[in-house]
């Protein structure tokens, strides 16, 4: 593992257009903490599970070439991606090609570049909750979060295969809701953490997709969630684009209806270092986020803020 | 429950029953039948036949019933199963091998799963990055449902987050190559 603040940057296809509030955020908050993003030049679409369904060579050997461009550029650079399918992608082809060394050759057969798959792959909440870095965080902060009560949400590729993730627990994953009470908010217990939220078939099958969704919704409100908290473009997708749609067909069928916003963990992070709406792309939800994250910012006064702020920064 | 005549079972079908688990990684046999795979499948109340009972079709070798069932493309390989199996057997990557054979086979038991799939990869091979807009249009032609709708399109346009422009990698021959090369193996791994 490397130790510096320094990574080979892979956005994903999601980076400017879907996923704008994770790039915007994350990005803000690695300006500030010091982490520094080099983007791999010319890297491409990783084939996320299109595919994995398609053909296993090829599921290798889109990321392997992002990969093998991030060696090319600076092989002592670990890769960097915000993207949890991303990230899962990423990793899989190293772990592939880690297994043996014939393996490895046959990558760089399949890629047509030389590739040692010495560089390892990170993700954002994985970087963003290493102590060193959760100590610039909390230097950074100017205000907190005052209790906002926060269902962490991790869903699927970020820990799932535990052995090509090597990343938090498979079950019950700590790291978001860490994250989230170093800034001061309230992560809440719930059963939901890693059930799949049905993105990959927001598409193909969108009506098995809305009632993964609506389970997680709904142990969130029982749970008592103000908002929910994820580290993947497509997890906030299916979440926030969805609410409106899930209340239409709960209020029809006389279900009470869901109202917690979903940000980006990067969101939360970014707010309580000073980060305005707008530039940490709160302003792009579907859900309104405005509001409650106003409010959770806002629930002591000015005053009584400063002084938080510099107890939790102590 | 049924019953089935496992003499009915061909050799073609259980030499493609090895075939799938080889590509698994998997040994069907590892499979004691307990079913904690199903109880947390977030797609088992959509599927025709619970991932356990994929498996029973391939430790049986009725191959052809298992390549026809839609279950290898309502799974959504969000791997809970595999995670949690006692015996460490990786039905996720079984749905995917069973999935890619049907495909090769030229089989679609979920019609609309394989062409967003499809569009998806073309779009890569061409532009070697994804694009929305893109993928949303073919999809929309293709398929006859809006997936603009799905999307909500207008929404995010006005939030910048689809726009007319098009990303692209700059070597595209670069990754058009990469793409057919990686397809031309027909899915065998070294
Ligand atoms: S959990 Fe494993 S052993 Fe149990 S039925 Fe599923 S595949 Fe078989
Ligand atoms: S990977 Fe597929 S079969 Fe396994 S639990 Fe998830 S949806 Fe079900």
């Amino acid at each position: 593992m490397s130790s510096t603040n320094r990574f080979a940057y892979f956005p994903g296809c999601s980076a400017d257009s879907t996923g704008i509030s994770f790039t915007k955020s994350a990005e803000f908050v690695c300006k500030r903490i010091g982490i520094e993003l080099v983007e791999i030049p010319d890297w491409c679409c990783c084939g996320t599970s299109a595919a994995l369904v398609t053909d296993k060579n090829l599921a290798v050997a889109l990321p392997a070439r992002s990969l093998a461009l991030a060696e090319k550029m600076d092989a002592d650079l670990d890769v960097a991606t915000g993207c949890a399918g991303c990230f899962n992608s990423l990793k899989s082809a190293r772990h592939f090609a880690k297994q043996s060394e014939d393996n490895r050759a046959y990558v760089e057969d399949l890629i047509d570049m030389p590739y040692s798959a010495s560089n390892d792959v990170f993700s954002f909440l994985e970087i963003m909750h290493r102590p060193e870095n959760q100590e610039l965080i909390k230097n950074n902060m100017v205000t907190t979060l005052h209790g906002l009560k926060v269902a962490s949400y991790y869903g699927c590729a970020l820990v799932r295969p535990s052995k090509v993730c090597e990343f938090d627990d498979t079950e019950d994953p700590r790291s978001m809701d860490e994250l989230i009470e170093l800034v001061g908010g309230e992560a809440i217990d719930w059963g939901y953490k890693v059930e799949c939220c049905g993105g990959s078939h927001n598409i193909s099958d969108p009506k098995a997709a809305k009632k993964l969704t609506e389970r997680i919704y709904e142990d969130a409100m029982i749970n008592g969630a103000e908002a929910i908290a994820v580290a993947c473009p497509l997890c906030f997708l299916n979440l926030d684009m969805r609410e409106k749609e899930l209340n239409a067909i709960r209020e029809a069928e006389g279900k009470s209806l869901f109202n917690i916003p979903t940000y980006y963990f990067t969101e939360l992070l970014g707010m309580t270092m000073g980060g305005s709406f707008k530039e940490l792309g709160i302003d792009k939800h579907f859900w309104p986020a405005e509001d409650i994250a106003k409010q959770a910012l806002s629930a002591r006064t000015q005053s009584d803020d400063t002084a938080e702020a510099k107890e939790v920064a102590k | 429950m049924d019953t089935t005549n496992l003499s009915n079972v061909t050799n073609a079908e259980l030499e493609a029953a090895d075939r799938i688990g080889k590509e698994a990684g998997v040994r069907f046999d590892d499979c004691y039948q307990c079913g904690k795979c199903s109880a947390g499948c977030p797609m088992a109340h959509a599927m025709d036949y619970v991932p356990r009972q994929v498996i029973r079709l391939l430790q049986l070798g009725i191959v052809d019933e298992a390549l026809n069932a839609k279950s290898p493309w309502i799974c959504a390989h969000c791997m809970v199963c595999s995670a949690r199996c006692p015996q460490g057997v990786d039905i996720t990557a079984t749905m995917l091998s069973v999935r890619r054979e049907a495909k090769r086979r030229g089989l679609r038991p979920d019609k609309e799963a394989d062409i967003f799939d499809d569009i998806f990869i073309g779009n890569v091979r061409s532009f070697g990055k994804s694009n929305e807009a893109i993928l949303a249009a073919k999809y929309n032609l293709l398929s006859g449902h809006l997936m603009q709708d799905m999307l909500n399109a207008p929404k995010m346009a006005a939030r910048g987050m689809i726009g007319p422009k098009i990303h692209s990698v700059k070597d595209k021959e670069a990754v058009k190559k990469l793409v057919d090369k990686a397809l031309s193996k027909g899915g065998e791994q070294k």
